[in-house]
Formats: structure tokens, sequence, C-alpha cells
């Protein structure tokens, strides 16, 4: 046993080490991988994720599903849009281009969409499971049109270029990608980092105790709403770290990027993924993005499809992969795994032996 | 102790406080504060479109028939979805879609019924061409609905959140497949298939005004008509679940499901036939509103908006509660887009969904199960 001097499970090793592999295969990226895969897909996929592990976030240590974290991605992107863009030949016409400094405004935009998610947690916060589901989605559709109607601060055509205006630190990211791609992916470390250091602490100890038990909580004396509501606002800030991202990759943002359809989505990412681990949020952001960047090509037969206009076979695909999933493994793709290492533990060649002391090791 | 008692408010009773002045406040600018633009231009916060109900009493009435006609709608769409939540726990998300999905089915049948192409005019519409297609298509939403429930539901009862994901995913497929196949009956090739906007029509004698002699109001016959429907569905729903077997079932699940079942009912019948209701429910109503407006791609996210903020507002799963939540609800709706302060271009009538967005978070604040929801 001297290999496992680290006292990992194997499962824990298999784990850490494709993570490991996927890491260094990430940092290397613009080298190994070419244009369109770098800065389209595996930029998308990071940035996603992140928008996808604020929502398994709150699925797995809250035991909330919220259907509201495209919405808060939208906010920020919107604040962001207003903040930084500014007016005049040359700028945009949409929105209030107040034109501030970029990174007052990229600072003011996640605090603005903190505030706003801990306003939303806390309404939202005395209800639980299905309601919960409810009442998020309400927020994210009352969003869409809220931006729709507001002309002020975006219409239904939304706000563009507002990836001309980046702070001064990070640069031209139009003309070098390249920095973008590394921006998104140390935010997608930060965000996975940042969530496996909250759920140990004394909060995310609690928030697990308030998902399990709420009432055996509220009763040793802890304000059961209320840590709901600052897991919320924590996941907005999360969000809203994927919204500004989104809108430097994109330059754009409009109510159609929030809209039931593109919240559908996050929350399919989430859970193909897996909604009960962290890393699926981006395992499972990957799968969605290769699926629709390569399926809209293929058609298939029985099926009626909308056609390229209409964004082709892609919506019937992944409402049918998602109903798999859900109807297959609950757990998503890390459930797949999970389960099959199980099935190998149980019936397979492991010996339980080798398996007993590395597990009470920990 | 002797002396002027004065009554001390506690922490509960404050911001009630703050929610009836607020809904005082509400009512008195509508009522009386309100005031007519200057003929010059310009406004101040008390500037609305029509003034306040005393200035205009015909635009009020108008408005206020607006919100309770459109309550109707909403309710026939709406009860449907609360029927289901209330009995199975199931949050149906696809509940949207089979709207959509009823309206075009409809739309379809009248077409080839009237055999006129795109644009019908309502007086060729006779009656039977209005009921027809509804009696075909609530029916076959049933199936669909019948379907989804049997298929998927029954053998993950109980597990809310994944029945939920499972509707999601039927709504998805389904919205997908009907912007591939519907509209089929249009007049230029453009307008086919893609989920394009078509609509309905009234059945021909519905569409003349009727006098108030209110105001000198005239207010459309198809509107009444459309209240009519919603309060027969309503009665309809009330006698079926307080006066017949069924009923009495449907309630006792509701109330306590395993017990309903120990007793030797057989529950699964009864989730069958409320599913399959509720989902002819979604479809009449998309009959209904469709013939007063239209029905396009992208309406399904609306219309399970307009149900989930009627069932929230309401209570979850309670019939009396939905009507409750869809006139409270209409009103809003209606009140907000036209008697918010119109000042410029940019304030405040586009401002109208924080309102719903606000009555959510007052019933929520107060009473998360709802205003007629029981707790748990």
């Amino acid at each position: 046993m001297r290999w496992n001097a680290l006292k990992w499970s194997p499962k824990t090793t298999i784990e850490r080490g494709v993570g490991a592999t996927a890491l260094v295969l990430a940092a290397l990226g613009p080298l190994v991988f070419n244009q369109y895969w770098a800065h389209e897909i595996l930029i998308e996929t990071f940035l996603f994720g992140i928008a996808a592990a604020s929502l398994i976030f709150l699925s797995a240590y809250g035991g909330m599903v919220s259907l509201a974290q495209t919405a808060l991605f939208g906010i920020a992107g919107v604040i962001l849009g207003n903040l930084a863009t500014r007016g005049g030949p040359g700028g945009t016409s949409k929105g209030l281009h107040l034109g501030w400094d970029p990174t007052v405004a990229l600072v003011i935009a996640i605090a603005m969409t903190t505030v706003i998610g801990l306003m939303f947690g806390a309404i939202a916060a005395r209800s639980v499971g299905i309601y919960f589901l409810m009442i998020t989605l309400t927020y994210s559709v009352i969003t869409t049109y809220f931006l729709g109607q507001v002309t002020l601060v975006s219409g239904f055509s939304g706000i563009g270029g507002i990836n001309q205006y980046t702070p001064g630190w990070i640069g031209d990211l139009i003309g070098h990608p390249n920095r973008l791609y590394y921006i998104s992916l140390v935010a997608a470390v930060f965000t996975y980092v940042l969530i496996r250091y909250v759920v140990r602490t004394p909060f995310g100890i609690t928030l697990q105790g308030v998902r399990d038990e709420p009432v055996r909580m509220s009763s040793l004396g802890y304000n059961v709403p209320l840590h709901r509501t600052l897991a919320f606002g924590f996941a907005a800030f999360l969000a809203s770290l994927s919204g500004v991202l989104y809108v430097w990759w994109s330059g754009q943002i409009a109510p159609g990027n929030v809209d039931l359809p593109e919240t559908i989505n996050l929350l399919v990412i989430a859970v193909i993924g897996g909604l009960a681990r962290i890393e699926g949020a981006w395992l499972g952001a990957f799968a969605f993005i290769i699926i629709q960047n390569y399926v809209r090509s293929f058609s298939f037969p029985f099926l009626g499809f909308g056609g390229t206009l209409f964004g082709g076979s892609f919506n019937t695909v992944i409402g049918i992969i998602f109903l798999l999933i859900v109807l297959i493994s609950p757990g998503g793709l890390m459930g797949i795994w999970d389960r099959a290492f199980a099935a190998r533990t149980r019936f397979g060649r492991a010996q339980p032996s080798a398996e007993a002391p590395a597990t009470t090791g920990r | 102790m002797t002396g002027l008692r004065v009554p001390r408010l506690n922490r509960r009773q404050l911001p009630l406080l703050v929610v009836g002045a607020a809904v005082v406040f509400a009512l008195a600018y509508v009522l009386l504060i309100a005031q007519k633009p200057p003929a010059t231009g310009g406004g101040n916060w008390r500037t609305t479109t029509f003034g306040s109900a005393v200035d205009d009493p015909g635009s009020f009435l108008r408005v206020f028939l607006d919100s309770i006609t459109f309550a109707g709608a909403l309710f026939i769409v709406a009860s449907g979805f609360a029927l289901i939540f209330g009995l199975m726990r199931v949050v149906n998300m696809a509940h949207g879609a089979f709207y959509l999905l009823g309206g075009y089915i409809a739309y379809e049948i009248q077409q080839a019924m009237t055999g006129q192409g795109f644009a019908i005019p309502t007086s060729q519409v006779n009656t039977w061409e209005w009921v027809v297609p509804l009696l075909v298509a609530a029916p076959c939403i049933a199936v669909v609905g019948l379907i989804t429930q049997q298929g998927f539901l029954r053998w993950n009862q109980g597990q809310e959140l994944r029945q939920a994901l499972i509707t999601i995913a039927i709504s998805v497929i389904i919205a997908d497949q009907i912007i591939a196949h519907f509209p089929r009956a249009t007049s230029t090739v453009a307008q086919k298939f893609g989920g394009s906007a078509v609509s309905l029509s009234w059945p021909g004698w519905t569409d003349r005004f009727v006098n108030l002699h209110v105001a000198g109001v005239q207010y459309s016959l198809a509107r009444f008509v459309m209240l009519g429907l919603g309060i027969a569905v309503g009665l309809a729903l009330w006698l079926w679940l307080y006066r017949t077997k069924t009923g009495i079932v449907i309630r006792a699940g509701v109330d306590d499901q395993k017990m309903t079942s120990a007793l030797g009912v057989n529950i699964q019948r009864t989730f069958a036939i409320a599913f399959a209701l509720g989902s002819a429910l979604a479809a009449f109503g998309a009959v209904v509103w469709a013939s007063q407006a239209n029905i396009a791609s992208g309406q399904d996210g609306q219309w399970l908006l307009n149900s989930l903020v009627v069932v929230i507002v309401g209570g979850m799963g309670s019939i009396f509660g939905a009507a409750v939540g869809a006139i409270l609800y209409a009103f809003v709706l209606n009140f907000s887009a036209t008697y918010l302060p119109s000042v410029g271009s940019d304030c405040c009538t586009q401002y109208s969904i924080v309102v719903t967005f606000a009555l959510i978070a007052l019933v929520l604040a107060f009473r998360p199960q709802g205003l007629f929801g029981r707790p748990g």
C-alpha cells in the first residue's frame, strides 16, 4: 500500500487524477485545442459551468433547486452593460450607457446582483422543495419581461458591444481572446474552490443541517430562513461572475439570454452533470455545449424539426436527452459514474479488504 | 393601572399595517388622486393615461371589465394547473406547452371546418365551428396529459423534483415539435410552421358590443362570454369536487393520500382522471384566449408564468384559491399597465411587471403557502 500514501480511496484517486488531467489540459488549452474549441466551446463551458455550479451548490448543499440563476446571470450582465458602456458616436445606443470606469462597474454589477439575489432569497426562503422551484421560476420569467419592457435599461434587443469596455488591468478581450480564456478558467477554478471551502465553514455545515432537518435546526436555535437567504445570496454572487464573463465573451445581453428556454438550458446543464456534485457543473456544461454545437447539423428520422431557422433539431434532442437522464440517472453523469464505481466494487474483482482501510483512514 | 391604553403594535402587525396602507393608497390613487395628462405634455406623479375613476368612469369600467374577463380565461387555465398540483403534488411544467398545443390543434380544426385560410372573419364562424374545435382539442390534450402521467410520472410518485424535471423535458420537446409542425393552415408560405402567431375566431353572434348604459360604455360580448365560460368552469369544478363521489375521493386524496388509498379507494384511477382533466383545461383556456387574442410559439412560458402566479398567490392546490388568485393577478396586470403614472416615455407603465412581482412578494411574505393554501 505504499502507492496510497495520501490515503485516498481508489475512487477519489481516479477522480482527482481525471480532474488534474483536465485542469492541465485546460491550462494548456489554447496550445492544445484549435481556436474554435478554445475560444468558443471551452470559454462557454467554463462560464456556463460557473452558473450551473451556483445552481448545484444550492441544490446539493441547500436542498433548493433554483431556476433564478439564469435571471441573476442576466441581471449582472445588464447592470454591467448599463454602467460600463458609453453612448455617443461609436458607442451603444441602448441602455443608460453611463460610461463608468469598467472596474467600478464590474464591482457594482457583482454587488448589486448579490443584493438582488439576497432579496429574491429572502422572499422565497420560507418555501421549500417544489414551491421554491415555482417561485424562482417566476423570478426568472419576471426578469425576462422586465428587461423586455423597460427600454430604459435594456428593451427587447438588449445591450451590445459591452466587451469593448473592459477594465484596464484586463485589456482588450476582443483582440486577445486567450486572456478571456484564462480569466474564465481562473474564475471557474476559483468558483469550485470557493464552494468547496464554503461548504466546510460553520455556515456551510449549518446549511447542510438546514437542508436535511429544517425543523430540528430551527428548534436548536438556528435561523433557517436566514441561512437559506444567505446561501441564495452566495449563489447569486457566483451567477453574477458567470454573467459578467458572458457579456465579455459574447459582447451582448438581451432578454432572450434569460428567457424560459435559456433558464431550462441551465437546468439541463446542471441535471446532465448531476445535481448532487459540484464537479458535475462543468461536465454538464461541456456535454451540453458539445451537443449544442454538433447536433444542429444532424436531422433525425421520424421526428419533425423546425429547420435551421428555428434552432434545428437541437431542442427536441436536448429535451429527449434531458428526459432520459432524469428517468435513468437522477444524479446525472456524475451519478452514473458513482453508481458504476459502486457496482464494480460490489460485483467486480476489487477486493473489499483493500477498500476498507482506505475509507476509514480518511 | 388606569388611564388611556395605547394599542401597541407587535412585530407582526407593523408590516401588515404597511401593506394595508399601500393597498389603500393604490385604491385611492386609481379612484381619486390620478389625473389626466395635460394637453401640453409632460406630467407628474399624478398623471395617468385615463385619469382617476371619478374623472373618467368609462375608462375605469373598461379596465375593470378587461381585468375580470381576463381573469375568466386565466382561471380556466390555472384551475387545471391547481387541480393537478393540489391532488398529486405534481408541478406540471408542461402546462404551458399543453396550452399551446391545444390552441394550435383547435386552430387547425377551425380552419379545416371553415375552409377559409388564414384570417377568418368572425361573422363567418358559427357556434359549432367554435365548439367542435374545443371539443376535439380538449380531449386531445387530455390524452397527451394522460400519456405523460401514466408513462412518466406514475412510477416516480412522491419524487416531486424529479416529476417537475420530467415535465420540463416534455415541455421542451412539445414546444420544439410545435415549431416544427404548426401552424399548417395559413394563407402564405411565410406563416407556415415555425409557430407563427395565429388566432381562432369567436362565433359570429359574439361579435358585437353590449351597451351597458353606464358612462356610455359599450363592451365586447365575446369578453363577457369569456367571463361566463370561466364562471361555468368554476361552477362545474365546484359541483364535481363537492357533489360527486369522484370529487369526494379527490378531496380526500388532497387531504391524505395514503389514508385514502388505504381505505380501498383506487387512487391511481383518480390521479389519472384529475391529470387528464387538468390538461384538458389548459386546452380549453387556450381555445378561449386564442379566440380573444392569439396564439404563438413562446407563449407557453407566458402561460406557465400565469398559472404559476395564480397558484402561488391563491394558494397551492386550492380551486377557490385559484379563482381569487386569477382575479387578483388579472387586476394587478391590467391596472398596473394603465394606471401607473405616465410621466414620460420611460416612466412608469413599462414597469408594470414589477407590480406583479410585488404581489407575489407581498403574499409570500405573509403567507408562504399562498392566500388559501394550507401549510405543509
